[in-house]
């Protein structure tokens, strides 16, 4: 009778076990299923737009055939050019420091623990800081202050991936050139930055994936504007904004390219993304 | 000599500089911000105070009286409803990779979860529109209304007429965004769990299951906590996804198919156009709000939670 009990037991336990181990691989087949619909429903509707036309030419008015998005183009890359030539020093600087000078310090601890959190930071409140400190005193948008809201937001993402990758590198060799004589500064310069290239490349990397499709902080600083423009100080178009701004509007063809966009927009920082993630599993693998 | 007295002054410069931007980044930054935007809202404050800002119920530019309660109940309703459905499908997709997945598939299966975090939240807000609101509009909300909406007291969440542009969809389309954030955090914690405790149930012959609920659950609980709630915090200042779906209006709402407000939608959509000083104070006021309820959340998650089980994980380093 024992046994009979056992067996019943068990037998209900197995199932159990394989309805849970089920459902739970259920789950991970709905996060795929999101993901390949969006990409799907991004590359069949964007591709229709996708031609040389939405690259090289200025839009034209609506209801008007043809047309482009080139300034949205330029004035996306003119923006998270500069972004980027702002937040990385002073990221990658803030890394090292977290990594080399304050270990062993308390209030260091913090403030890394800090911008760990600031990673997460509403981007949209990033854009109303900048709104009061740069656009209200100029009295005018400026794509110049779009890049100080996305370098804003990049320069935590690199601090904290700049850190974790300089913790890698082995203290012996800090040590042998300390033995020699090195100042601190010689030592990152000739030890731990050739040594952790590759992983401060990885959050460069990382953290311009993680502003090129940031939209809530541009919408108040670089703005939008229907022209082309190379001149960072006057308002500036991006892709992200124009996106918005074409997705809201009631124009089919409006539709088209912001989806063209989209498109262009998703693929392009999927590759940084891919990249960073292809970078770090090489460090793995041969560091 | 005079080589050494400019390495010397190197020395401390870099030193300084990089201290500088650290300081900058740690704390300087988020200061500022808090600054700006109290001096910023300061006029809006000093017209409301706190409590009427916070509890009031209108929005009206034109009488330029401003309430924050919709927008405030909206923000919390969407990322409530969000992490109440990313939840239990992150700590599954969680499990998957922790522990059933192959171990050969692992990394396929993490950056595939990861790749969707990746995709631009914009990107998310446009596909909910054109894709996803016009599904919901036509199949899924009149096939809750048919079924749960007969139900008494459930149904009357979802009365009203199903546009796609209102609550649930938002949510739904939120909850797809925050879950490889909380997936991954979830995953870690998972794979924290000692090998030896895990072993010592299967030596007792439990199944993979047991080993899972009874073992890693418990073991990484408060790793799933921290994730939760960094989430939350990432969610509430999620701003181009519901942009497109919530139909920014002013309203509490009193049914899941009701359009209404978050205090991001608000200010992304309003703070160009406000005309007034008093109008873009408010605004800021909904900023300064939405600062410290995500800052606080981090905060906690960052510091209660995290912290304490880094400090556990890693014993006296």
């Amino acid at each position: 009778m024992v046994t009979e009990d056992l067996k019943r037991n068990l037998a209900r336990r197995k199932i159990m076990n394989f309805i849970m181990l089920f459902l739970s691989a259920l789950t991970a087949l709905y996060g795929l299923l999101w993901l390949f619909w969006i990409l799907i429903d991004v590359v069949s509707n964007g591709i229709r737009y996708l031609n040389l036309d939405l690259i090289l030419q200025d839009p034209t008015p609506p209801g008007v055939e043809g047309g482009g998005l080139r300034h949205a183009f330029v004035g996306h890359f003119i923006i998270t050019t500069l972004a980027t030539l702002i937040g990385v020093p002073i990221g990658v600087g803030a890394g090292l420091f977290f990594a080399e000078y304050g270990r062993h310090s308390r209030i260091v601890r913090y403030l890394r623990s800090v911008t760990d959190i600031i990673v997460s930071f509403p981007s949209i409140v990033v854009g109303t800081l900048v709104y009061a400190l740069m656009v209200k005193p100029a009295g005018h948008f400026m794509g110049i202050s779009g890049s100080v809201a996305l370098a804003l937001l990049m320069i935590p993402v690199i601090a904290i991936t700049t850190d974790e990758i300089l913790r890698l590198v082995p203290d012996s060799l800090r040590e042998a050139g300390y033995a020699l004589g090195a100042y601190r500064w010689q030592v990152i310069k000739d030890i731990t930055i050739p040594a952790a290239k590759r992983g401060i490349l990885t959050g460069v990397i990382l953290g311009i994936a993680r502003i090129a499709g940031e939209t809530a902080p541009l919408l108040f600083t670089a703005f939008n504007s229907n022209f082309l423009s190379f001149n960072p100080l006057e308002a500036m178009a991006s892709l992200t904004v124009t996106i918005f701004q074409y997705a809201m509007g009631p124009y089919k063809e409006w539709h088209g390219q912001a989806w063209a966009a989209a498109f262009v927009l998703t693929f392009g920082t999927l590759i940084f993304f891919i990249t960073a993630k292809a970078l770090v599993h090489g460090i793995r693998r041969y560091g | 000599m005079g080589g050494i007295d400019r390495k010397r002054v190197l020395e401390r410069l870099i030193g300084f500089s990089l201290g500088f931007f650290a300081l900058f980044v740690g704390f300087l930054f988020p200061f500022i911000t808090l600054v700006v935007l109290v001096l910023e809202s300061l006029p809006a404050i000093e017209k409301f105070g706190l409590l009427r800002f916070i509890l009031g119920r209108t929005w009206d530019p034109v009488g330029e009286v401003f309430g924050a309660l919709p927008a405030l109940f909206g923000t919390i309703l969407i990322t409530f409803l969000a992490s109440l459905i990313a939840l239990p499908v992150s700590v599954g997709i969680a499990i998957f990779i922790a522990e059933i997945c192959p171990r050969k598939l692992k990394p396929l299966f993490s950056t595939a979860v990861e790749l969707l975090g990746a995709i631009p939240s914009i990107i998310y807000g446009m596909w909910g529109l054109f894709v996803i609101a016009p599904l919901m509009a036509d199949y899924v909300e009149p096939f809750l209304q048919e079924t749960l909406g007969r139900v008494p007291l459930v149904g009357r969440l979802f009365e009203g007429v199903p546009t796609g542009v209102d609550a649930l969809t938002s949510s739904l389309v939120l909850s797809i965004m925050i879950i490889p954030f909380m997936s991954a955090i979830v995953k870690d914690s998972f794979e924290m769990t000692p090998l030896l405790l895990k072993e010592a149930g299967y030596g007792l012959g439990a199944t993979k299951w047991e080993v899972i609920s009874h073992v890693v659950i418990p073991y990484a609980l408060p790793g799933i906590m921290g994730g939760l709630v960094l989430s939350v915090g990432r969610a509430l200042g999620e701003t181009m996804a519901v942009a497109f779906l919530t139909g920014n209006v002013h309203q509490i709402p009193t049914s899941l198919l009701d359009p209404l407000t978050t205090i991001t939608v608000a200010i992304a959509n309003e703070f160009t156009e406000a005309d007034s000083d008093l109008y873009l104070s408010s605004l800021y006021y909904l900023a300064l709000i939405l600062f410290t309820l995500s800052f606080g959340l981090l905060i906690l998650a960052k510091f209660l939670i995290l912290e304490r089980l880094r400090r556990r994980w890693s014993p006296k380093t």
